[in-house]
């Protein structure tokens, strides 16, 4: 199954090396790892998701504490959780054809970010479906996508929500993480645009 | 790698004391108590001495000097050794005889490098040392200078943790936080790399300032009440209940708790490797050892129960054998201080995760008296034909096997030694024949499994427990991998008893070849030098054993050696240890010894 692990771990060199030295030395393949600043001063929090055993979470998440620069773990596993990636798309478009892929970064509610003679950027955030599902398109033109630059996910759990706020946002508990799409609240803002 | 020049011999634990570097020093800890401005070097040895070292293993060079040249001014004593590989034994030898952080000390790129097989070996069996490296000047890092070498890099998966110091100030905190980590929770060693310059500046040393926050327990160290109340109970209802005793016992000085365990509820106790000593071999509930060349009736035992209590363990495949058809019938408790070890390899139906001495006091309220009288009857009858007899009755055919070597040092010191083993065949039989009643008096390389580890080992044991009769017992293919240590302990004049158990092959692998591989010998026959004469160059008396009938006076001419002394012990060449369970098998598949072993049977038997 996918985990996804939110990490906090001390700001300092080397710290990135023990935790990806732990998934190699376990021969697990991380399939996206984002880091940043967080709220706490002097700790960087970290999303890493990885593909592996359902038995395998316990284990990772112990194995992650016991590295001294790691202060927190959190294993996601299918608690709700909003997740989000961003990407840059840059696609080959003249001023001839770019009315098109403006068209379609609008259906997506993706931004063109960047515009040249020959090429532009599109940025676009949301899940990984969504942003498969704009590739998807780019690419039914061949040659039209040049470059792909992808955040790798960042999650969040959800807060505790009293129960008339999670049917209010037509989410349900435990249907969340990598098969979530859109909030319900973001799609319903959207349609009355 | 060049040795230090001055080396001027000195009354070590004498002068030393930091009179110059604190100001009107009568106090010989003023460098400590009162915050003083030192160098690097000086921070070194000023926070050892803080920690409480008294002894160090290590080997100068180029980027390490400026600690060398400041060490004179303190009450620490170092050994020099004759490879890096064997300061890291020592400390580990060091750590494992008397509880306490061992300290290994080496120079930067091959120093560092000659360090790693003894710093995994401490790793894998969960040993508190710190090992401190010199390493270039901090502007050069990452320029492949000199001897350079990533050693926090390369030692990153084979250390609990390590460091990079390169600011004089940041010493202290560094050093005083490896301490902590080594010796925390679940055992390891820690690294602590220093560039030159960082040595050669100076900063404000205060080691009370330089404490390190208090240390926090594993976040996922688990021990409630319902698994408490679940534990006891499943105790309470088994019929078959087996105790599997690891280094965790010793580690965590549990053996009073585990024996009072076993005692309450007449629970027979089988042992790791490790965890031999942690339970008196001569209990009347110690089965002896599980596992791959564990006695048949223990591993039999295992198979039959109905509720394991692994107290300290963790099922490591040399005593799980196959684990799809490991103790099938058997509920499991794991008591562990390593949350990442449970359900790692068995998965088990209570984990208690703590502190294996503070869980089994919790746990222990709840147990009450139980008969194990009939499941115990039971064992001892399965022991029946396979039983060990007692080999001290057996004729002497003449032939010298190594397991008289072993039964018969163990009845000449009365048990009351330190034993370091290399590995191999010998550590078997040792670990078979020579009965520890008390932690912390087998020494061996379990995890790693790192032949040349007695002969350095035995000598940071020695530095350890100095009133302790320590021997070494290594293969000959072991002894030859570290035997330059010889003059270790030549130069440091400690009394060590060497036993060599030669018999020209590479013992183990030439068993497995037998077994496994249609007996073809391929590089496993072994040749040697003379070990006595080897030993009397270094100026080590020593004699060789052939016969059974020399052993008893060859031991006791050792014991009687003012000084170090080596018994080359030329045993049967292609004995093998029995019973055997083949790597891949279950526990109950094992290779039982012969049924005409001529270890037990003579030739007037029929």
């Amino acid at each position: 199954m996918l985990h996804t692990f939110v990490a906090y771990v001390e700001d300092r060199p080397g710290v990135l090396t023990r935790v990806a030295s732990l998934f190699r030395r376990l021969n697990i393949n991380i399939n996206s790892l984002t880091v940043g600043r967080s709220e706490r001063p002097g700790l960087s929090r970290l999303t890493l998701v990885c593909e592996a055993s359902s038995e395998a979470g316990h284990r990772i998440r112990a194995s992650l504490f016991k590295l001294e620069n790691v202060v927190d773990v959190d294993d996601i596993a299918k608690d709700p959780a909003v997740t989000r990636e961003l990407a840059l798309i840059k696609v080959a478009a003249t001023p001839r054809n770019r009315a098109q892929i403006f068209d379609l970064a609008e259906v997506f509610r993706a931004r063109i970010v960047d515009l040249t003679s020959e090429s532009l950027m599109i940025e676009m955030t949301g899940v990984e479906s969504k942003i498969e599902g704009l590739i998807e398109v780019l690419r039914e033109d061949d040659g039209r996508i040049l470059e792909i630059c992808r955040s790798g996910k960042m999650t969040m759990r959800r807060g505790h929500h009293v129960s008339s706020v999670v049917k209010a946002m037509g989410v349900v508990d435990g249907d969340a993480g990598e098969t979530e799409e859109e909030p319900a609240a973001d799609s319903v803002a959207g349609e009355a645009e | 790698m060049a040795n230090k020049g001055n080396a001027k011999t000195k009354a070590h634990n004498e002068n030393g004391n930091a009179t110059t570097l604190a100001a009107g020093a009568s106090d010989p800890n003023a460098h400590l108590t009162t915050p003083t401005r030192l160098t690097g070097s000086e921070i070194l040895w000023a926070t050892l001495v803080g920690e409480g070292v008294e002894t160090v293993f290590g080997y100068p060079g180029g980027a390490i000097l400026p600690a060398y040249d400041a060490l004179r001014k303190f009450p620490i004593r170092h050994v020099l050794v004759r490879h890096e590989q064997g300061a890291a034994h020592m400390a580990d030898g060091y750590a494992r005889a008397s509880g306490k952080v061992g300290v290994a000390v080496a120079t930067s790129g091959p120093g560092a490098t000659n360090l790693v097989t003894g710093i995994a070996t401490a790793m894998l069996d969960s040993i508190p040392i710190v090992c401190i490296t010199g390493n270039v000047s901090s502007k050069v890092l990452g320029t492949d200078a000199f001897q350079e070498v990533d050693i926090t890099g390369i030692t990153l998966p084979v250390t609990k943790h390590n460091f990079l110091v390169n600011k004089a100030e940041d010493l202290a905190r560094v050093l005083r936080e490896a301490f902590q980590i080594a010796r925390s929770g679940r055992p390891g060693p820690v690294l602590v790399d220093i560039t030159k310059d960082a040595q050669q500046a100076t900063a404000e040393f205060d080691f009370e300032a330089a404490k390190p926050r208090a240390y926090r327990p594993h976040p996922m160290l688990h021990v409630d009440d319902s698994g408490l109340a679940h534990a006891a109970e499943l105790i309470r209802n088994s019929k078959r209940p087996v105790i599997l005793a690891g280094h965790g016992v010793t580690e965590s000085s549990a053996m009073e708790q585990v024996r009072t365990l076993a005692e309450r509820a007449e629970i027979p106790v089988a042992l790791t490797l490790l965890g031999l000593g942690g339970f008196p071999a001569s209990h009347p509930l110690s089965m002896g050892m599980m596992g791959m060349h564990g006695e048949a009736w223990v591993n039999h035992a295992i198979q039959e129960a109905d509720l394991l209590i692994a107290c300290g363990m963790r099922f490591d495949d040399r005593v799980t054998g196959t684990l799809s058809s490991y103790a099938t019938k058997a509920k499991k408790i794991h008591i562990e201080v390593d949350p990442a070890e449970i359900n790692k390899n068995v998965k088990v139906d209570v984990a208690l995760v703590g502190d294996l001495r503070e869980v089994l006091e919790q746990l222990l309220p709840q147990i009450s008296g139980r008969d194990g009288s009939a499941w115990l009857k039971t064992i001892e009858a399965s022991k029946g034909a396979v039983a060990v007899r007692d080999i001290n009755n057996l004729p002497d055919l003449g032939h010298l096997y190594a397991a008289h070597v072993m039964h018969d040092l163990w009845r000449i010191t009365g048990g009351n030694a330190v034993i370091v083993t290399d590995v191999g065949q010998h550590q078997m039989w040792e670990a078979q024949y020579f009965h520890h009643d008390e932690p912390r008096t087998l020494i061996t390389s379990g995890g790693l499994g790192t032949m040349g580890f007695a002969l350095p080992a035995a000598i940071g044991a020695k530095f350890a427990c100095p009133d302790k009769e320590v021997w070494v017992v290594a293969g000959d293919g072991g002894f030859q991998m570290t035997a330059a240590e010889l003059a270790t302990i030549v130069q440091e004049k400690i009394k060590i008893n060497i036993a060599i158990i030669n018999n020209g092959y590479l013992g183990m692998v030439r068993q497995w070849q037998e077994f496994f591989y249609e007996r073809n010998y391929e590089s496993t026959p072994l040749v040697s030098p003379d070990f006595v004469k080897l030993a009397d160059a270094h100026g080590i008396p020593g004699r060789a054993v052939q016969k059974r009938s020399e052993l008893e006076s060859a031991v006791k001419a050792a014991r009687s050696a003012p000084g170090a002394y080596l018994l080359n012990f030329m045993v049967e060449k292609e004995d093998s240890v029995y019973p055997m369970i083949p790597a891949g098998s279950a526990l109950h598949e094992m290779i039982r010894r012969p049924d005409h072993d001529p270890l037990e049977e003579t030739a007037d038997d029929k």
